[in-house]
C-alpha cells in the first residue's frame, strides 16, 4: 500500500470517524462514508495541509473517492 | 459568565465610536483584540488605551485584496487563531434612489456587505478546524424596517442578515455561530448635530425615551461572542430601545 494512501486513509478515518475497513480506495466519501459537503471541504483542507499542496476548487470537485484523492495527490507531488 | 479570556477577536471599523466600544468591552472580558480600520493613528491611540492584548491590523475594506488578507494579518498580529469576528465597519452614501449614483450603490454594498462575505469566508476556515467560532455582523434596524434615502444602506444591512442565516446553517454543526446585532438610533457625533425638534421627533418613536449608546451594542456583542451564547445562531439581536419590535 502506498504511503500516500496510508496518510489519506488516516485523515479520512480520523475526520469522518469511519470504520477503517470501509476506507478503501474505491470508497466514495458521500455514498460509502457518509460525508456531507462540508466534510469534503474539510477533508480537502486537511489534505492540503498534510501534503503541503494546493487543491483548487475545480479539482476538488472531482475528488469523490479515497482513490481519487490519492491519485490527485500523487500527481501533484510528482509534478 | 461571558468570560472571553483566551479568545482572540477581530473588530473592523474600530476607529468608529461603536467599534471602539465593542473592542473595549471584549477586551474587558479578557479577549485579545485586533483593531482594524483605515486611520492608523486612531487605531494606535485605542491600542495604547487598552494596553496589553490589543493589536492593530489596518485594512481598507473597499479593497478586496486588503479584506481577503485581513484575517491572516489579524491572526499574525495576535499570534493566535481568530475566535471572534466582529464585522462592524460600515458606511452610508444616502440619497433618494432616483438621484443615487452607481458609485454610491457600489461602494456601500462593497464595504458593508461584500467585506462581510470576504471576512467571514476567511475566518470560517480556521474556525471549522477548531470546531468553534463566533461571527457577528453589525447590521442596522434599517435593514429590517427600511428608511427613505437609504436604499443602498438598507439593502446592504438586510443582505448581512440573510447571509448570516445561510452561513449559520452551513457551519452550525462545527460549533460556529453566526449572528447579527441591529442597533437602532445610537448617540454619535452625527446625532449630536440634530436640532431639538429633530431629536424630539426621533425620541417620540423610541419607547425607552433615549438614544442608545455604544455600550448597549457592545454588551450585545459580548453576549453573542461568549460560550454561553453557543445555542444562539442565525439570530438578529435588535438593540433599539423598542423603536422597532421585530
Amino acid at each position: 500500500m502506498s504511503e500516500v494512501l496510508e496518510r489519506v486513509r488516516k485523515i479520512v478515518i480520523d475526520h469522518l470517524d469511519a470504520d477503517p475497513d470501509k476506507v478503501t480506495e474505491k470508497a466514495s466519501f458521500i455514498d460509502d462514508l457518509e460525508a456531507d459537503s462540508l466534510d469534503i471541504v474539510e477533508l480537502v483542507m486537511a489534505f492540503e495541509e498534510e501534503f503541503d499542496i494546493e487543491i483548487p476548487d475545480d479539482s476538488a470537485e472531482h475528488i469523490l473517492t479515497v482513490g481519487d484523492a490519492v491519485n490527485y495527490i500523487q500527481d501533484k507531488l510528482a509534478a | 459568565m461571558f468570560e472571553l479570556t483566551g479568545k482572540t477577536a477581530l473588530v473592523t471599523g474600530a476607529t468608529g465610536g461603536l467599534g471602539a466600544e465593542i473592542a473595549r468591552a471584549l477586551h474587558k472580558q479578557g479577549a485579545k483584540v485586533v483593531l482594524s480600520g483605515t486611520r492608523e493613528n486612531v487605531l494606535a491611540d485605542l491600542a495604547a488605551e487598552l494596553g496589553d492584548n490589543a493589536f492593530i491590523a489596518a485594512a481598507n475594506l473597499s479593497d478586496s485584496a486588503s479584506v481577503d488578507g485581513l484575517v491572516a494579518k489579524a491572526e499574525e498580529a495576535a499570534g493566535s487563531g481568530l475566535d471572534i469576528l466582529i464585522a462592524n465597519a460600515g458606511i452610508t452614501r444616502d440619497g433618494l434612489l432616483m438621484r443615487m449614483k452607481d458609485e454610491d450603490w457600489d461602494t456601500v454594498i462593497k464595504v458593508n456587505l461584500e467585506a462581510y462575505f470576504r471576512l467571514a469566508r476567511a475566518a470560517t476556515k480556521g474556525m471549522m478546524k477548531r470546531r468553534s467560532g463566533r461571527i457577528i455582523g453589525i447590521t442596522s434596524v434599517v435593514g429590517v424596517t427600511g428608511n427613505p434615502g437609504q436604499t443602498n444602506y438598507a439593502a446592504s444591512k438586510a443582505g448581512m442578515i440573510g447571509f448570516s442565516k445561510a452561513l449559520a446553517q452551513e457551519v452550525g454543526s462545527r460549533g460556529i455561530t453566526v449572528n447579527c446585532i441591529a442597533p437602532g438610533f445610537i448617540a454619535s457625533p452625527m446625532t449630536e448635530e440634530l436640532n431639538d425638534a429633530q431629536r424630539a421627533t426621533i425620541l417620540q418613536r423610541i419607547p425607552a425615551g433615549a438614544l442608545g449608546n455604544g455600550a448597549d451594542i457592545a454588551a450585545a456583542a459580548v453576549y453573542l461572542a461568549s460560550n454561553e451564547a453557543g445555542y444562539v445562531t442565525g439570530h438578529t439581536l435588535h438593540v433599539n430601545g423598542g423603536m422597532a419590535m421585530i
